[in-house]
C-alpha cells in the first residue's frame, strides 16, 4: 500500500430518511455545492508529477523514428516514455480485439493518437519538454470514406483484418413479395454527424506507485474492473496489485467506457517511483475519448394505403474510426433496434459498422439506437404524409405492443403502451404563441436582427425504443456488499459496491434500496473500488436495475441474518418478520425489538451477485434472438418557432411521456429525463464534431456547441408505471430512451415549420435558409 | 514571481508562480482550493466563475499576476460554517446537482444574479447563467433552485 493522496474519496452519509419511491437528497450534493466533492481532477498528494501525452497531428501516417533525448534533458522533466517502455501487451480495447496501441509503434490511424509520455515537476514544463520530441512522420492520405471502406475490397486498410469491424443483418419475412404488394413507397437517407459526450469533468487522474510494486489508481470511470483487465496486462502486474478507487466522476455519458489516462498515469509512476496526476485541457478531451458514430442511412418502407407498413428496407452504416471500442455493439443495437418500435412483417435490415481514419467512436448514450431512431422516425412523418395520416395515427396504427414481436424476433414481454404514449402526448396542452413583443422569445434570442416576420411554429413527434443493460446474451452482473451494524447506538448499514456514480444519483438509489428493504434509517455508502466484486458499467441506463438489484438482494440476505439473531435471541422462530421503521416486525405477532437490540454487537454482512435474465446473441445471418434484458420507450412532443429568413431554431417546449415501470425516486429520474433531452436537442439542432480530411476541426467548447440555459425549453413530464415484472420493483432503465425520441422530434417539428425534408442532423441554419 | 491576494476573507501568497499560470491554477493547485472547476480553461463554460473585487469573472482567463492585492471569493466561500447559502441549500433541494462539476460556478453566478435583482424573471435567469454550461440537467432544475433560493432571500 501507499500514501492516501488529498481529497481521495471517502465513506458519505446519505442524508433524510427516504426509501424506493421517495427523493432523498443526494448524498454528495452538499459537497458538490460547497465545492469540497474530489473530482479525479482535485487529487493532489506530496511530491506528485504531473503527466502529459504526445498525440499524432496526423490522421495517418507512417512513424519512421521516435527522438526523445532533448525532451528528456530538459530541466524538471522525470521521464519520457514511448511505446518500447510498455511493460506489459503493447494493445488494449473494449472489445476482444484488444486492437488500440498503448502507445502508437510504426504508425498513427488518428488524429490524436498517443504516442509518448511526459512527466514533469509542473504541467507547463511537461507541454514544453513534449514539444522537444522528435517523432519523424511519413504522412499518408487518410482513409476517410465509410462507403468505401465497408463495400470497396480495393480500399486500403485500416485495420489488418479488414475495413469492416461487423455486419449485423435482420431478415424478415419476405421483403421483395412485400414490395409487389406495397400501394405506398417511401424512402430517404439519413445521416447523423458525430456526437461529443462533452462531459465537463475531463478526463483525469492520479496513479501512486505502491511498495508492492503496484499502483494504486484513482480514476473517473463508468467501469472499473473492465479497466482493470485492460490495465493490469499492460502494466504486465497481476491485477490484485492494481488497487482502482473511483474519484469524484464529472459526467460520463459513455465517453469513459474506454481508457483514457490510466495505464499512462500508471506507466509514469512505475517508471518514476513517484505520483503522477494527469489532467486533459478541454482540446486534448476532445482527442482523449470517442465519441457517438456518424451515420449514413438508406431506408425505403412500403405500405397500405391507410398506413400500415408492409416492409421495411434498411441499411445502416456507422463509421467507428480507427478502432474497435464498442463498435460492434453498437451495431448490434443499430440493427436489432434498427426499424424502433413498430410491427413490420418484412424486414430487411443490413448495419455495417467499419473502420476509416476519422475519429475513433463507441459508446454514448443511446448507443447505436440514437442514429437509426432519426431515421425511422423520419421515415414514420414521411409515411404520414404520402398516406394523408396525421404523424400520430401513423404511429399508433403500427405501434408495437406487449405480445408484439420486434424485428430480432424477440417478443415484448412485459407493457408497451406506445399508442397511449403518443395519445397523451398529443393531447397535453400546448405552449402559447409565440410573443414577439419580446425579441428574447424570438429564434436568435436578444440578438435577432428582425421583428420576427419570417417565425414559423411547428410541432413534431418522435419515439424511441432503448434496450436496458447489456445485450446479446453477455452477462452483465453486479455484486453489492452491504453491512449492518450498531454504530453510535444507531443500526447503520454500509453499502459497498464497484458502479460508478457519474452524476446519475446511484449513490441515492442505493441508500434508498438500503433504508426500504433493512428498515433502518442511516446509511452509509463507501466509495466505489475494486476490493468488491464487479459492478459492470454504469451504462446501457443499467445500474438501477444490476446494481440497484444486486443491492437489494444484498440487503435481503442482511435481513435475513437479522431474522437469525432475533430467533436467537428470542428464544423462538417466527415465519413471518419484517424490519421496518428502525424495528423487527412480525406480521402476526407486531414489534418483537428494535434492530439495535437484535444486533448487540454483531456485524451482518452479505455479498451477493445480480445477474439479469440471460439474452441470446443475434443469429449472424437472420438476426434472430432474445437479445435484449429489457426495452424502455420514451414519447417526445417538440413545439419549435423557426425563422425562415435567418434560419435560426428556438425550441419552444420540449413534452415527454416515458414509461419507467416503477418511479424510485422522482427528482432524480425527471433530471435524467431533463438531461437526456437536453443531449437530444444538441444533436437537433446544434452539436457536431466536423471533420476535414480525418481532422476536428473544432476541438473546443467555443465550436463544439452545448445547449446553454438559453437554448433548452421549459419542459413537461407525464411519467407512467407500467411495471416489467422481470425488473428489481419493476423498475425501467430511464437516462437513455429521451436521448432518442427528442432529436427526431426537434427535426419533425422544423419540417412541419418549413417544408423542408431536412434529412441530416444536426440541422444547421444554412439547412434552412436554403444557402449552403 | 509571488502573488499575494485575498481569498475567502484569508490573505494568500503564493510562491514560484509561473507568469502564464491562471487565477484558477493557482486556487486550484497552490491555494488548495479545488472547488472552482476546470472543465475547459478557455472561458466558454463558466465552471470556474469566482468573485473578483465583487464581480463573477472565469478564474481560466484572468493571469494570477492580476489577481495581486485583489479580493478573489470562491464557492467554498460562500457558506458560513455548516450553514450553506441559500443559493446552495437551493441546488441540492431542488435536484439541480448531478455529476455537479458545473454547479461551483452556476452557484457563484447565480448568488451574484440574486444580489443584484431580488426576484428575477425566468428570462433574467437564463440571461444571467447563460455563460455557464451544465450537461447533466437540462437546466429545469437549476431554474427551479434559483427560483426557490430568490424566494427564500427575498422572504428573510
Amino acid at each position: 500500500m501507499s500514501a492516501t493522496p488529498v481529497r481521495a474519496p471517502r465513506d458519505i452519509a446519505a442524508p433524510g430518511t427516504g426509501g424506493v419511491g421517495d427523493s432523498p437528497l443526494r448524498p454528495d450534493g452538499t459537497l458538490k455545492v460547497r465545492g469540497e466533492f474530489a473530482y479525479s481532477s482535485d487529487l493532489w498528494i506530496d511530491g506528485m508529477l504531473w503527466g502529459a501525452t504526445l498525440r499524432s497531428p496526423h490522421p495517418r501516417a507512417k512513424i519512421v523514428s521516435i527522438d526523445v533525448s532533448e525532451a528528456l534533458a530538459h530541466p524538471g522533466v522525470a521521464a519520457v516514455l514511448t511505446h518500447e517502455d510498455v511493460p506489459g501487451r503493447k494493445h488494449f480495447g473494449l472489445d476482444h480485439t484488444w486492437d488500440q496501441p498503448v502507445l502508437a509503434a510504426g504508425e498513427v490511424r488518428h488524429q490524436g493518437e498517443p504516442i509518448a509520455l511526459v512527466a514533469a515537476d509542473h504541467p507547463e514544463t511537461a507541454r514544453r519538454a513534449m514539444e522537444k520530441i522528435r517523432i519523424g512522420y511519413e504522412v499518408l492520405e487518410p482513409l476517410t470514406d465509410a462507403r468505401r471502406a465497408a463495400f470497396d475490397p480495393a480500399y486500403p486498410q485500416v485495420q489488418p483484418r479488414g475495413n469492416l469491424a461487423r455486419h449485423q443483418p435482420v431478415r424478415v419475412g419476405d421483403v421483395e413479395a412485400a414490395k409487389a404488394r406495397a400501394e405506398v413507397v417511401v424512402s430517404g437517407e439519413y445521416r447523423v454527424g458525430i456526437q461529443d459526450q462533452a462531459f465537463l469533468g475531463p478526463e483525469s487522474g492520479l496513479a501512486v506507485p505502491a511498495e508492492d510494486g503496484g499502483v494504486d489508481l484513482y480514476v473517473a470511470t463508468q467501469w472499473m474492473h473492465n479497466d482493470l483487465k485492460q490495465i493490469a496486462p499492460c502494466l504486465g502486474l497481476p491485477e490484485e496489485r492494481i488497487r482502482m478507487t473511483l474519484s469524484g466522476v464529472g459526467g460520463a455519458f459513455g465517453g469513459r467506457e474506454d481508457l483514457s489516462m490510466q495505464i499512462h498515469a500508471a506507466m509514469l509512476a512505475l517508471h518514476t517511483g513517484r505520483p503522477v496526476k494527469i489532467v486533459y485541457n478541454r482540446y486534448e478531451s476532445f482527442f482523449g475519448h470517442v465519441h457517438r458514430h456518424p451515420a449514413e442511412m438508406r431506408y425505403e418502407y412500403g405500405a397500405t394505403k391507410d398506413g400500415r407498413i408492409l416492409y421495411a428496407d434498411v441499411e445502416i452504416l456507422l463509421d467507428g474510426g480507427a478502432y474497435t471500442s464498442a463498435t460492434m455493439n453498437v451495431v448490434g443495437n443499430a440493427a436489432s433496434l434498427g426499424v424502433g418500435p413498430y410491427v413490420i412483417p418484412n424486414i430487411r435490415i443490413d448495419a455495417y459498422g467499419v473502420y476509416t481514419n476519422n475519429p475513433p467512436c463507441g459508446a454514448m448514450r443511446g448507443f447505436g439506437a440514437v442514429q437509426a431512431c432519426f431515421a425511422y422516425e423520419s421515415m414514420m412523418d414521411k409515411l404520414a404524409e404520402a398516406c394523408g395520416l396525421d404523424p400520430v395515427t401513423v404511429r399508433q396504427v403500427n405501434a408495437a405492443s406487449q405480445g408484439s414481436e420486434l424485428a430480432t424476433g424477440q417478443v415484448v414481454w412485459a407493457p408497451l403502451p406506445m399508442a397511449e404514449m403518443l395519445q397523451q402526448a398529443r393531447e397535453l396542452p400546448m405552449p402559447p404563441p409565440l410573443d414577439a413583443s419580446d425579441l428574447r422569445n424570438l429564434p436568435g434570442g436578444a440578438s435577432q436582427t428582425t421583428h420576427g416576420e419570417g417565425v414559423r411554429r411547428g410541432v413534431g413527434y418522435g419515439v424511441g425504443l432503448k434496450n436496458i443493460c447489456f445485450s446479446e446474451g453477455f452477462d452483465d452482473y453486479s455484486t453489492a456488499r452491504v453491512r449492518l451494524e450498531v454504530i453510535g447506538g444507531e443500526a447503520t448499514a454500509l453499502v459497498h459496491t464497484a458502479a460508478a456514480e457519474v452524476g446519475q444519483g446511484l449513490v441515492t438509489l442505493e441508500a434508498q434500496i438500503a433504508r426500504t428493504e433493512l428498515g433502518v434509517e442511516r446509511v452509509v455508502i463507501h466509495p466505489a473500488d475494486n476490493q468488491v466484486g464487479d459492478a459492470g458499467s454504469s451504462s446501457a441506463s443499467r445500474q438501477s436495475y444490476m446494481t440497484g438489484g444486486a443491492v437489494m438482494t444484498a440487503c435481503q440476505a442482511v435481513r435475513e441474518g437479522v431474522f437469525a439473531l432475533a430467533a436467537a435471541r428470542l428464544g423462538r422462530t417466527y415465519d413471518d418478520l419484517s424490519l421496518a421503521g428502525g424495528k423487527v416486525v412480525s406480521a402476526s405477532a407486531g414489534v418483537l425489538a428494535a434492530i439495535e437490540d437484535v444486533l448487540g454487537d454483531a456485524v451482518v454482512e452479505e455479498t451477493r451477485e445480480y445477474h439479469h435474465e440471460p439474452t441470446t446473441g443475434m443469429d449472424p445471418v437472420t438476426g434472430r434472438g432474445d437479445s435484449h434484458t429489457q426495452l424502455a420507450l420514451c414519447v417526445h412532443r417538440a413545439v419549435v418557432d423557426v425563422d425562415v429568413e435567418l434560419g435560426l431554431v428556438k425550441v419552444v417546449e420540449l413534452a415527454a411521456v416515458q414509461d419507467v415501470g416503477k418511479i424510485l425516486n422522482r427528482l432524480s429520474l425527471e433530471g435524467q429525463i431533463h438531461g437526456g433531452t437536453a443531449q437530444g436537442l444538441g444533436l437537433a439542432v446544434m452539436e457536431e464534431i466536423v471533420v476535414a480530411g480525418g481532422k476536428v476541426r473544432n476541438p473546443s467548447f467555443t465550436d463544439y456547441l452545448i445547449p446553454t440555459i438559453l437554448d433548452m425549453p421549459p419542459m413537461r413530464l407525464e411519467i407512467l408505471e407500467n411495471a416489467d415484472p422481470r425488473a428489481p420493483y419493476g423498475l425501467r432503465g430511464a437516462g437513455e430512451p429521451p436521448t432518442l425520441s427528442s432529436t427526431p422530434a426537434i427535426v419533425a417539428a422544423i419540417r412541419d415549420a418549413t417544408g423542408l425534408a431536412l434529412t441530416r442532423v444536426p440541422v444547421r441554419p444554412e439547412h434552412i435558409t436554403g444557402s449552403s | 514571481m509571488r502573488v499575494t491576494f485575498t481569498v475567502n476573507g484569508r490573505p494568500e501568497t503564493a510562491d514560484d508562480v509561473w507568469e502564464g499560470e491562471s487565477l484558477l491554477y493557482v486556487l486550484r493547485e497552490r491555494v488548495g482550493l479545488p472547488g472552482s472547476k476546470n472543465a475547459c480553461e478557455q472561458g466558454e463554460c463558466g465552471s470556474c466563475t469566482v468573485y473578483l473585487d465583487g464581480t463573477p469573472v472565469c478564474a481560466c482567463l484572468v493571469a494570477a499576476g492580476q489577481a495581486e492585492g485583489r479580493e478573489v471569493r470562491t464557492v467554498e466561500g460562500l457558506a458560513d460554517g455548516d450553514r450553506l447559502d441559500p443559493v446552495q441549500e437551493a441546488f441540492v433541494e431542488c435536484g439541480a446537482v448531478q455529476c455537479g462539476f458545473c454547479t461551483p460556478g452556476l452557484v457563484v453566478q447565480a448568488h451574484d444574479l440574486i444580489e443584484r435583482v431580488a426576484q428575477p424573471s425566468d428570462a433574467e435567469i437564463r440571461e444571467a447563467l447563460a455563460g455557464n454550461l451544465c450537461r447533466c440537467t437540462g437546466y429545469e432544475k437549476i431554474l427551479d433552485a434559483v427560483r426557490l433560493a430568490a424566494a427564500r432571500k427575498a422572504a428573510s
